[in-house]
C-alpha cells in the first residue's frame, strides 16, 4: 500500500501554510515528519485526514487520487489519526470513545455495547495496548489515554497511522514503550507518519525523515545521514544553538521557601502532597515532571490562585501562604502562566491594556480611580520595543498577535517591571517557534543574572535540563529528586519522572 | 492524575464550611417549624388529608373515604425534632454522599409541616393537590425536556419561553378553526420553526446563543400580543379551542390512590411521561444518543470521527422545539382553551431551572418539574385554605423556588462540556 | 494550539496612543462608517418586515384581496403608508413630537445603559424591568410620604430610585458571584417577583391612594416631580422633563466609568475573560456584585424617571416594556454609552410616533415591539445583514459574549 501526497498547497488569509508538498509513505515504514511549531505539519495532516481541503494538489492511495469531504471519507480509506490533543470525550468510557461513529448495532439504531466491548478487548490484547474498556476516560492517566486513541484508529482498520506529536506527554521510559508499540505496528504492515519537532526522537524512530520549513519540504534524509544539529539547521534555515549559554549561577538570598505544602485540586483530590524546596536569587530552579503530577496546582498556589491546605510559603522573608494573586504580585513575584491565552492575557484588550494588566491600579498608570492612558501608552511603546514584540501598534487587540508575540507581551509585562524578586514561569515556550524560544530562554537567563530567582516548570525535559541550575523532579505530588542537571542523564531523570529510582 | 498520588484524606475548608452551614440551616428550620407550626401556631385540632378525590370511583365502590388524619401540633413537634437531629448530624459529621438526598428529605418534611399547619382543623385534598402537581408540571417538564435536547448538543436554549408561548398561540387559533389534532401539530411546527431560527443564528452565524434566545422571546411576545389585540379581540371565535378531556387508562386507573393521580390524565401528561422514557432510552442506548452527547461534550472529537456536528445540532434543537411546541399546546388544549397575552408567565424559564436541577437528564428534569409543579399548585391550594398569606406572595412561590434551585445547584452540576460554545469547523 | 501564524482580522490598526473621544465613541478603533451601517440597515430591514406584518394582519384587507385585488392593494398601501407616516410625524414632525420623543427616550436610555454596563462585564442584565419597578416604588415612597422643599425632595426621590434599583440588581449579582447562579434566570425571576410585589404594595396603606379601591398609589407631591424643561412655554403637551438631562449625564458617567476609570478597566477585563481577570488579581466576586448594583441603580433611575417625570403615581406594571426594549437598545448601541443614547433616541421616536400611529390607524403599539425585536435579530446577526446586503463590516459586538451556564 502506498500513500502519496502530491503538490499539496494550502493558503490561509495572509499565510501560505503548505507550499507544494510532496510526500510518500509505504506499508511497513515509518516516515518522520519534522518541523518546528508553525511549519505547517498539522495543517498537512489535517488535509490528509479530510478536516481541511487543499487548495491545490492531490492525495493518492496506490496511485488512485482520492478526495476526502470529511474525516469519514479518510477513515473509510484507511487513514487513522492520533491527534496531538486527544480527541476523547472525557465523560464517556473507553469503549464508547472507541466506537463513536462506527457503533455496532443490534436492531434499528440500538447500540450493541457488549459486542463493542469484546472487540476493544480483542484489539487491546492483539497489539498489547492494555486498557479497561469500561473506565471513564477522564479518570485515566495520559499514557493510557493515548493507548485508547491508538485503539480507536485500529478499530477502524486503518492502514496508515498518523501520530501528531505523540510523545509530548510521556516520560522518557514511556516514550521507549511507545516506540516499541509503533515499531510493532510497522512490522504488522502499517504505514506510519510520525510528526514531531523533537530531533532526538525522530532520529530514533523514523526510517526516513522529511523536514518541513515554512510549509515546504526542504529535504528528505535517512537517520543515519544526519545529526541533530544538521536537522535543526534544516528546520530553521540557519545554524541553531541547541544549548543555552549561561554563566555559572551565583545564588544569593532566599527568595522563595516552601515547606510541607499540601494543595488540593478541583476534584478535591490531593495534588501537592507535602512539598518543600527553596529558590535563591540569581539561580534558576527547574521543575521537571510529566503533566499531571501536581506542578500545575503547585504553581497556582505559589501565585495565589489556589488556597493551600497546609504548609507555608515564604517570599523574601514574608509569609505568603495565604496571599491572593495581587498580594503575590505586590510581593515581587512575576508569573508567566501555563495557559497564556486564558490566564496570562485578556485577548480582547489591546497590547497596552494587557501590559498593565496587573499594575493598572498603581501610579503612573492611574491616579486614584482615573486611568492615565497617555502614561500607559508611552510605557507600552517602550516595553514593546525592549522586548521585540512584533505588533503594528500598542492599540491593537492582542488576539491579532501570533502565539510567540503574545507570549512576549506577557514576558514584557512580567519581566519588564522593577522590583521583581521571583519569576515563576510555567511551560514558557510551549507551542512557540524556534526564534521565540531562543529569545525567551535568553531573557530568562538575563533575568537570573540581574538577580531574580527563577522557578521554571516545564514538561519539556530538554528545556528544563538546559535552563536549570538546580533540577527538581515532581512525581505523584511530591518532589522525588533534587539533581544537578550537569551530572545526570536524561534517562535517569526520566526514571524519577516515572516514579522509579535509577 | 497519575496513579500514585498520595492518598491523604483531607476535607477542604470550603467543604467543611458548606457542611456546617447546611447543619445550621437545618437546625434553624427545626426551630422555625417548632415555633411557627407548633407552639406559636393557632393550628388546633387535626388536619385531615384526603387521599381520594370526591369524584373518584373507588369511593363509590367501597363507600369509604381514604383519609390521613393527623393532629396538627403533634406533627410539627415531631418534624421539628427530626430536623433538629438531622441538623446536629450535618453540623458535626455531615452526610457526605447522601447530602443531596438528606436535603430533599428535609425540604419535604418542612413542606409537610407547613401543610399540616395550614390544614389544621380542616380537610385538605392531598390527592387533589398531587393531581394538580402533575398537571402543572407538564409545561415545565416539556420545557425542560426541550432544553435537555438542545443543551445535550451544547446549544443553550433560552427561547423555550417563546416556543411555549408561540405554540400556545398557534394552538389556540388553529384549534378554534380546525380542531385539536391540527392544533397540536401546528403548535409543534411552530416550535420547530422557532427552534430553526435559534439553530441557524447560533450555529451558522454564531451569534451569542443567549442573545438569540432572549430576542426570540421578545419577538414572540410582541407578535402574539400584537395579533391578539389586532385580530383576536375582535374575533373571539378564533380563540375558542376545545379542551381535551382526560383519558383513564383501563386497569391502572382503578388502582387505589395512585390510580387517579397518575393514570387519569389528558394526552399531554401521558405524552410527558412517554417522552421522558423514550428520550432517556434513546440518549443512552442508541447511536443517535451517543453521537448527540459526543457533539455536546467534545464536538471536535466527534467531528474527527466523521460525526456531522452541525447536523446533529440542528436536528436536536429542532426536535426540542417540537417538544416545546407540544408543551405550548398544553396551555390551550390541556388547560384553558383560549390564548391570553403572555400566558406562559415564565414557565419556560422555570423549565430551564428544572433542566439544571435535573442535571441535564430527562428523568432528573421530570423530577425537578414535579417539584416546581408542586410549588405552583401550592399557591392555588393555600388560598383555598385561607392561609393568611397574600395571594401575590403565593404567586411568587415558583419563582422563588427557581432562584433557590438555581443558586443551590449550579456549580456542582456539570453541563455538557461544550455548552454555549459555537463549533467552528475549520476548512 | 500550535503556532500557525495569526490570520488578520477585519479591524484596521489605530494609531499609537490614539485614545481620543472619537475613537472611544466608535469603540476601540472600529471604522465609524461600518459601525453605523449595520444598525441602519437592520432598522431598514426591520421596518420592511413590519410592513409585511401590517399587511398580513389587516384581516379586512385580506378578505378584500379575493374579491378585488386592486382595491385591496391600495387599501393595504394606504394602511402601511398611514402607519409609517404617523410614525414619522409623531416622532419628529413637530415640537410636540420632539418633546414626546425625548420624554420617551429618557427612561429607555437609562435602562439601556443598565443593560450595556452589564454586558460589558459579561453579564446579561435581563432584570432591568424589575429594577425599574423597585426603583420606581422607592422613588414613589419618598415622593408621597414626605413633603420637603423641592431642592431636597427631588434629589432624595431620585436617589431613592437609584438605591431601590441597586438593591434589585445587587441580589442577582451576589447570587452569581457566590453561587454561580446564572443571572439570566435569576433576573427574570426577580422581574416576575417584582411585578407581584408592586401589585401587593399598591394595595397597602403605605402606597395606596385614599379612597380608591384599585391598586394605584397616591400622587407624588409636586416638590418631588421632575420639572418640565419647557414649562415656561406653558403648553401642557410638551412633556419633556429633567429626566432627559439626567439620562445624558448618566450616559457620560457610564462612558467615563467604563473607559477612563480603573473600575471600568476591571469591568471590561472581567467581561472579556473572567479567568484572566482573576489571574491579574482582580476580585471577580466584588466586580460582579458591584456592576450589577450599578446596572440596577441605572435601571432604578429609569423607574424614578418614569414616575417622577411623567406618571406622578405608581400603578401595576408601570414600567411597561422598557426593560425589554433596553436589551435591544444595548445591543443596538453595541454596549457603548454613545450608541445607547443614539438607540434610545431612536426607540423613543418609535414610541412617540407609535402612539400617534395607534390613534390614527388602529395599529397597536405592539407592532413597535415586533419591529424592535427584528432590529435586534438583525443587529445580533451582522452576518445576516452582510449576507442580505453583501456588505463588509467588522466583527459583531455580540458574537460570543457568554459561555453557557458555567459559574465563571
Amino acid at each position: 500500500m502506498e500513500l502519496q501526497l502530491r503538490g499539496i498547497t494550502k493558503r490561509f488569509p495572509g499565510v501560505l501554510a503548505n507550499d507544494s508538498v510532496d510526500l510518500t509513505v509505504r506499508s511497513g515504514e515509518i516516515l518522520g515528519l519534522l518541523g518546528e511549531n508553525g511549519a505547517g505539519k498539522t495543517t498537512l495532516m489535517n488535509i490528509l485526514y479530510g478536516l481541511y481541503t487543499a487548495d491545490e494538489g492531490q492525495v493518492l492511495i496506490d496511485g488512485v487520487p482520492r478526495a476526502f469531504a470529511g474525516p469519514g471519507d479518510a477513515i473509510a480509506a484507511g487513514i487513522g489519526m492520533v491527534h496531538q490533543h486527544f480527541m476523547l470525550v472525557p465523560v464517556f468510557t473507553v469503549t464508547e470513545n472507541v466506537v463513536l461513529g462506527v457503533e455496532p448495532t443490534r436492531g434499528p439504531g440500538i447500540m450493541n455495547m457488549k459486542e463493542a466491548r469484546r472487540e476493544v478487548a480483542e484489539i487491546s490484547a492483539k497489539y498489547r495496548l492494555a486498557v479497561d474498556p469500561d473506565a471513564l476516560v477522564e479518570t485515566l492517566p495520559v499514557g493510557v489515554q493515548q493507548r485508547v486513541e491508538i485503539i480507536k484508529v485500529l478499530f477502524r482498520e486503518a492502514d496508515v497511522l498518523v501520530f501528531d506529536e505523540p510523545t509530548a506527554v510521556l516520560t522518557p521510559q514511556e516514550v521507549e514503550g511507545f516506540f516499541g508499540i509503533v515499531r510493532g505496528l510497522r512490522d504488522a504492515g502499517k504505514a506510519i507518519i510520525f510528526i514531531t519537532h523533537k530531533l532526538r526522537e525522530v532520529l530514533q524512530i523514523a526510517d526516513r525523515i522529511a523536514v518541513l520549513r515554512r510549509g515546504a519540504v526542504v529535504g528528505e534524509v535517512a537517520p543515519g545521514e544526519v545529526d541533530e544539529a544538521r536537522l535543526a539547521e534544516m528546520m530553521v534555515g540557519r545554524p541553531v544553538e541547541l544549548t543555552v549559554h549561561k554563566r555559572v549561577a551565583t545564588p544569593g538570598d532566599l527568595v522563595l521557601e516552601v515547606k510541607d505544602l499540601i494543595v488540593v485540586d478541583d476534584r478535591e483530590h490531593v495534588a501537592v502532597a507535602g512539598v518543600s524546596f527553596a529558590v535563591r536569587s540569581g539561580e534558576i530552579v527547574g521543575i521537571a515532571g510529566v503533566q499531571g503530577n501536581g506542578q500545575t496546582e503547585l504553581v497556582e498556589t505559589l501565585t495565589g490562585m489556589r488556597p493551600a491546605i497546609s504548609g507555608t510559603i515564604t517570599i523574601a522573608g514574608r509569609d505568603a501562604t495565604h496571599f491572593g494573586p495581587r498580594q503575590t504580585h505586590q510581593a515581587g513575584v512575576a508569573h508567566v502562566p501555563e495557559d497564556r491565552q486564558r490566564h496570562g492575557l485578556i485577548l480582547g484588550f489591546t497590547v497596552a491594556e494587557n501590559l498593565i494588566l496587573n499594575s493598572y491600579y498603581e501610579e503612573p498608570y492611574s491616579h486614584g480611580i482615573a486611568m492615565d492612558w497617555d502614561a500607559t501608552n508611552a510605557d507600552a511603546e517602550k516595553l514593546v520595543g525592549d522586548f521585540d514584540v512584533r505588533t503594528p501598534s500598542v492599540a491593537v487587540p492582542t488576539s491579532n498577535l501570533s502565539g510567540g508575540n503574545q507570549q512576549k507581551v506577557i514576558v514584557a509585562r512580567e519581566f519588564g517591571r522593577d522590583g521583581v524578586k521571583l519569576v515563576v514561569a510555567s511551560q514558557p515556550t510551549r507551542g512557540l517557534d524556534i526564534g521565540s524560544i531562543e529569545y525567551i530562554h535568553a531573557r530568562i537567563v538575563a533575568e537570573r543574572d540581574a538577580g531574580a530567582g527563577m522557578l521554571i516548570v516545564s514538561t519539556e525535559l530538554d528545556e528544563v535540563m538546559a535552563l536549570a541550575d538546580r533540577l527538581l523532579v515532581m512525581y505523584g505530588g511530591k518532589v522525588v529528586a533534587e539533581l544537578d542537571p550537569k551530572e545526570v542523564s536524561n534517562a535517569d531523570v526520566g526514571l524519577y519522572m516515572a516514579g522509579a529510582t535509577p | 492524575m497519575t496513579a500514585a498520588v498520595a492518598d491523604l484524606q483531607v476535607r477542604t475548608p470550603a467543604e467543611k464550611r458548606r457542611s456546617r452551614r447546611l447543619g445550621i440551616i437545618y437546625i434553624v428550620l427545626a426551630l422555625f417549624v417548632l415555633w411557627a407550626f407548633g407552639i406559636g401556631s393557632s393550628g388546633e385540632g387535626d388536619s385531615t388529608f384526603r387521599l381520594v378525590r370526591q369524584t373518584d370511583r373507588i369511593q363509590d365502590l367501597f363507600g369509604w373515604d381514604l383519609n390521613l388524619v393527623l393532629p396538627a401540633a403533634m406533627v410539627a413537634y415531631v418534624i421539628a425534632a427530626m430536623l433538629g437531629f438531622v441538623g446536629a448530624v450535618q453540623l458535626t459529621r455531615g452526610f457526605k454522599r447522601l447530602d443531596h438526598v438528606v436535603l430533599s428529605v428535609v425540604l419535604i418534611l418542612v413542606v409537610f409541616a407547613f401543610l399540616t399547619w395550614a390544614a389544621a382543623g380542616r380537610s385538605f385534598s392531598l390527592a387533589g393537590m398531587l393531581d394538580e402537581t402533575v398537571k402543572r408540571s407538564v409545561p415545565i417538564a416539556l420545557g425542560a425536556l426541550a432544553g435537555v435536547m438542545s443543551e445535550r448538543v451544547a446549544v443553550v436554549n433560552i427561547a423555550i419561553e417563546g416556543m411555549l408561548l408561540g405554540g400556545a398561540f398557534v394552538a389556540a387559533m388553529v384549534g378554534s378553526s380546525f380542531g385539536s389534532f391540527w392544533a397540536i401539530v401546528a403548535a409543534m411546527l411552530t416550535g420547530v420553526a422557532l427552534a430553526w431560527v435559534l439553530a441557524v443564528l447560533a450555529i451558522r452565524y454564531r451569534v451569542d446563543q443567549i442573545i438569540v434566545g432572549v430576542v426570540i422571546n421578545i419577538f414572540v411576545l410582541g407578535l402574539t400580543s400584537f395579533i391578539t389585540q389586532r385580530i383576536l379581540s375582535q374575533n373571539p371565535h378564533l380563540n375558542r379551542a376545545e379542551i381535551l378531556r382526560p383519558i383513564k387508562l383501563p386497569l391502572l386507573g382503578d388502582l387505589p390512590i395512585v390510580g387517579p393521580i397518575l393514570f387519569e390524565h389528558n394526552i399531554f401528561v401521558y405524552g410527558m411521561f412517554v417522552l421522558v422514557a423514550v428520550i432517556t432510552y434513546a440518549l443512552f442506548h442508541t447511536k443517535w444518543g451517543l453521537r448527540s452527547r459526543a457533539v455536546g461534550e467534545h464536538p471536535k472529537a466527534a467531528d474527527t470521527l466523521g460525526v456531522n456536528v452541525y447536523g446533529y445540532r440542528y436536528m436536536n434543537v429542532m426536535l426540542g422545539g417540537a417538544i416545546a411546541g407540544f408543551g405550548g399546546a398544553f396551555f390551550i388544549q390541556g388547560s384553558v382553551g383560549s390564548f391570553d397575552e403572555n400566558m406562559t408567565a415564565g414557565r419556560g424559564f422555570i423549565g430551564l431551572a428544572a433542566m439544571i436541577f435535573g442535571r441535564w437528564h430527562p428523568v432528573g428534569a421530570l423530577s425537578a418539574a414535579l417539584v416546581f409543579g408542586f410549588a405552583d399548585s401550592l399557591a392555588g391550594k393555600l388560598s383555598i385554605l385561607e392561609v393568611p398569606i397574600p395571594s401575590e406572595f403565593l404567586l411568587m412561590t415558583p419563582y422563588i423556588a427557581t432562584i433557590v434551585v438555581v443558586a443551590g445547584v449550579v456549580g456542582r452540576a456539570r453541563p455538557p462540556a461544550a455548552d454555549g460554545v459555537p463549533y467552528i469547523k475549520e476548512s | 494550539m500550535s503556532d500557525e501564524p495569526r490570520h488578520e482580522s477585519g479591524t484596521p490598526p489605530a494609531g499609537p496612543g490614539d485614545r481620543s473621544l472619537f475613537k472611544d465613541l466608535t469603540g476601540d478603533g472600529i471604522d465609524w462608517r461600518s459601525a453605523m451601517l449595520v444598525p441602519l440597515l437592520a432598522l431598514l430591514t426591520a421596518m420592511l418586515v413590519g410592513v409585511v406584518i401590517i399587511a398580513l394582519t389587516d384581516i379586512d384587507a385580506l378578505r378584500l384581496w379575493f374579491k378585488d385585488p386592486g382595491a385591496a392593494f391600495s387599501e393595504t398601501r394606504q394602511t402601511v403608508w398611514g402607519a409609517y407616516h404617523a410614525l414619522l410625524i409623531g416622532s419628529v414632525g413637530s415640537m410636540r413630537a420632539l418633546s414626546e420623543t425625548l420624554t420617551q427616550a429618557s427612561p429607555l436610555i437609562l435602562a439601556g445603559l443598565s443593560v450595556a454596563v452589564g454586558f460589558r462585564a459579561g453579564l446579561f442584565n435581563i432584570g432591568a424591568n424589575g429594577q425599574m419597578l423597585v426603583g420606581g416604588m422607592f422613588a414613589v415612597y419618598i415622593g408621597i410620604t414626605f413633603d420637603l422643599p423641592a431642592p431636597i425632595h427631588l434629589p432624595l426621590a431620585i436617589l431613592a430610585g437609584a438605591i431601590g434599583g441597586a438593591l434589585w440588581g445587587f441580589i442577582p449579582g451576589l447570587l452569581k458571584a457566590r453561587t454561580g447562579a446564572h443571572e439570566v434566570i435569576t433576573t427574570i425571576m426577580l422581574n416576575l417577583i417584582a411585578l407581584r410585589l408592586v401589585d401587593y404594595f399598591l394595595k397597602t396603606s403605605l402606597f395606596q391612594a385614599e379612597g380608591r379601591p384599585d391598586p394605584v398609589s397616591s400622587d407624588v407631591h409636586p416638590s418631588a416631580e421632575l420639572p418640565r424643561l419647557l414649562g415656561f412655554l406653558d403648553r401642557v403637551d410638551l412633556r419633556v422633563h429633567l429626566g432627559i438631562v439626567i439620562a445624558l449625564l448618566a450616559a457620560y458617567g457610564v462612558y467615563w466609568l467604563l473607559f477612563r476609570s480603573t473600575i471600568g478597566f476591571e469591568y471590561r477585563a472581567v467581561g472579556l475573560n473572567p479567568q484572566g481577570a482573576r489571574y491579574a488579581g482582580m476580585n471577580v466576586v466584588w466586580l460582579y456584585v458591584s456592576v450589577m448594583a450599578v446596572a440596577g441603580a441605572l435601571a432604578g433611575l429609569a423607574g424614578a424617571d418614569r414616575i417622577l417625570g411623567v406618571l406622578t403615581r405608581a400603578s401595576p406594571g408601570f414600567s411597561g416594556s422598557v426593560g425589554f426594549d433596553a436589551i435591544a437598545l444595548a445591543l443596538l448601541g453595541r454596549s457603548h454609552p454613545a450608541g445607547v443614547v443614539a438607540a434610545g433616541l431612536l426607540f423613543g421616536g418609535l414610541r412617540a410616533g407609535g402612539q400617534v400611529m395607534q390613534v390614527r390607524t388602529d395599529i397597536s403599539l405592539d407592532l413597535i415591539l415586533v419591529i424592535q425585536a427584528l432590529v435586534v435579530v438583525f443587529i445580533a446577526a451582522p452576518a445576516l445583514i452582510r449576507a442580505i446586503y453583501r456588505v463588509r463590516t467588522g466583527e459583531g459586538a455580540t458574537e460570543q459574549l457568554a459561555k453557557g451556564w458555567g459559574s465563571t
